[in-house]
């Protein structure tokens, strides 16, 4: 989910090398009776399920997984990544959850394709496909592998993490990063504050394993919908088809109704359609939901940027052909003219620690910015104005939306204060967090009633936190061809 | 003319991060006849959620209205990306409440 920003720029020139081998081999497919065999056999129809749109952030549904396995699908397939979590996981090199739901959706896909044979794909490892997520991705696989006794098969993967020097050599050598979304084009010195850079990779490195026959394929960060094009693609789908159905299905049951996560849905591809169908009894792939889906977590709903082109879906069409399937015609593919990726980075900022605190009194709630003026104050005198970073978020008042909140002069009864102080050692960090939370207490207003402390506490203490880090990279760098960045290896695992 | 609450006349009213440095907004009705009474009132519009969320007009990425989804839409740039130290909502999923209680001037729905 939420990573289709995949850059490329217009006016549309030139296909690069690996969008003009796809347009071929789309443009021969066209004048074929059935499609071309690029890493696969012939088909004249391919079906994918999804069963989650971000593998390991919550545990996919095992009911409707299974419905969709009985379906028959030619490829089962899932999206872990997401940009939603923040900075911290890629930066820090961690995943957002336990490593037993992560385990629990891999096992379940692998044992599925490999009692089918037919090829699994993840995209986006561990949440940031970091390569250190790809790496544990690969070894859940090869545990899994092992401790079931599965028959030999071959896993493919890719990494990519983007070196900060190669970067540099591009901007040295005149090529422009430029920001996306209000991002400005990259500097060095917000190079230098970046740890950790990942590339977003297209179906490039998708086809290549698929190509070499991988059974399953982790991948580093990817396009969300070029997990599910790749194997249409090597089939010899066209690509407009083959890039809808990856968008269709890189959220899974987020593209059926009523409301349920989790759940699988199943995409089927021919020359002339892509067809969606929710696999829970109780959902339906309407013309309402599949229409609706193009527009979620996306400022512009007609066009998904990918690497090496763009997904016009301006003129889709929708039909209801049963109950829970939606047809879906007419989405344009437009090749790119230059080969742009997106880059995203993180930065470390420092450690951080985090301090709660409540407030009662109305004549309190009523004066709290001049409470946290006083804490702030006594940061300052201790600290000074700069090398630390002190941060409140008064829930009840505006905590959530700051100052877009229409209510903010109307506060509820009671508030919530949020504390966090980072700073570049745990020590001054705590410290930082501590007075900030603890001068709550103390802060002198001049008519309150309450002398004996102006805040409650649930803890009297401060709690480590994640260390800060802040999105440094949200950028789109020239590259020569969609494997550049994007290095990919063979292994086995099984018995 | 009598007056609805847009809570009772949408299916869905969501917010959600579009990127790191952007929140979308989706206001999406159940059938063409309402999606069409709500875009002939012009309570959605640019200005008027500006005027809402007490936000510059430079802060609007875009405004959409999307037939095929019988949805308005919207986008803000964010004031820091998402995740930064002090960012209350990383996922961007609550700032859509001010939008429930907007009075829509309908014959219908």
């Amino acid at each position: 989910m939420s990573d289709s920003q995949v850059g490329l720029l217009s006016p549309f020139k030139i296909a690069v090398f690996w969008s003009a081998c796809i347009l071929a081999q789309s443009m021969q497919a066209m004048g074929a009776e059935e499609p071309l065999v690029a890493g696969g056999a012939r088909m004249a129809s391919m079906k994918i399920i999804s069963p989650n749109g971000h593998l390991g952030f919550a545990p996919l549904r095992t009911e409707s997984f299974r419905r969709g396995i009985e379906a028959g699908p030619d490829y089962i397939a899932a999206d872990s990544g997401s940009d939603d979590v923040g900075p911290v996981p890629l930066g820090s090199g961690q995943s957002t959850s336990p490593e037993a739901w992560q385990r629990h959706d891999l096992k379940e896909m692998l044992l599925a394709s490999r009692k089918l044979g037919v090829p699994m794909l993840i995209g986006s490892a561990g949440d940031t496909g970091a390569n250190c997520r790809v790496d544990r991705y690969v070894e859940m696989i090869t545990d899994i592998a092992a401790q079931c006794g599965l028959k030999k098969f071959s896993v493919g993967y890719f990494y990519s993490e983007v070196e900060r020097d190669w970067l540099r050599g591009k901007m040295q050598a005149g090529e422009v990063v430029e920001g996306l979304d209000g991002f400005a084009d990259l500097t060095e010195e917000e190079l230098d504050a970046t740890d950790r850079i990942v590339a977003m990779a297209g179906v490039h490195p998708y086809l290549k394993l698929l190509d070499e026959g991988a059974d399953v394929i982790i991948g580093g960060r990817s396009s969300d919908s070029a997990i599910f094009a790749a194997p249409a693609l090597a089939r010899g789908f066209p690509e407009n088809l083959s890039y809808y159905l990856g968008k269709v299905l890189e959220c899974a049951s987020f593209c059926a109704e009523p409301y349920g996560g989790k759940e699988t849905v199943l995409g089927e591809i021919t020359m002339d359609d892509v067809k969606v169908t929710a696999m829970h009894p109780e959902q339906r792939c309407t013309v309402a939901s599949v229409a609706g889906h193009a527009m979620y977590e996306r400022s512009d709903p007609f066009h998904e940027l990918v690497a090496g082109g763009r997904l016009d879906m301006t003129d889709c069409r929708y039909e209801q052909l049963d109950g829970k399937t939606t047809r879906i015609t007419g989405p344009v593919f437009e090749p790119a003219n230059e080969f742009r990726v997106k880059l995203e980075g993180a930065g470390r900022i420092g450690e951080r620690y985090v301090g709660i605190a409540g407030i009662r009194d109305p004549y309190t709630i009523a004066n709290v910015d001049q409470v946290m003026d006083w804490a702030r104050q006594q940061v300052r005198e201790r600290f000074g104005e700069n090398g630390y970073e002190l941060h409140y978020n008064v829930f009840g008042r505006n905590g959530i939306m700051g100052d877009m909140e229409p209510r903010r002069a109307h506060p509820g009864h009671e508030l919530c204060i949020v504390v966090q102080g980072v700073a570049p050692t745990a020590e001054m960090a705590e410290e930082v967090t501590i007075t900030g939370t603890r001068q709550l207490f103390y802060a002198r207003l001049p008519d309150v009633k309450g002398t004996a402390g102006g805040v409650s506490f649930v803890f009297d203490e401060v709690m480590r936190a994640s260390p800060a880090y802040r999105w440094t990279l949200n950028h789109t760098v020239p590259v020569n061809h969609g494997l550049e960045i994007f290095p990919t290896h063979m292994t086995e695992a099984g018995v | 003319m009598p007056n609805r609450k847009l809570s009772d006349l949408a299916k869905t009213i969501r917010s959600k991060n579009a990127g790191v440095n952007k929140i979308t907004f989706d206001v999406i009705f159940r059938t063409a006849e309402v999606y069409e009474e709500v875009k002939r009132s012009g309570v959605l519009s640019r200005a008027s959620v500006a005027a809402l969320f007490n936000i510059p007009d430079e802060r609007i990425a875009s405004f959409v209205e999307y037939d095929p989804g019988y949805a308005i839409k919207f986008t803000i740039y964010r004031t820091r990306p998402s995740g930064s130290p002090g960012d209350p909502d990383i996922f961007g999923a609550q700032q859509y409440a001010p939008l429930l209680d907007i009075d829509v001037p309908v014959a219908a729905g």
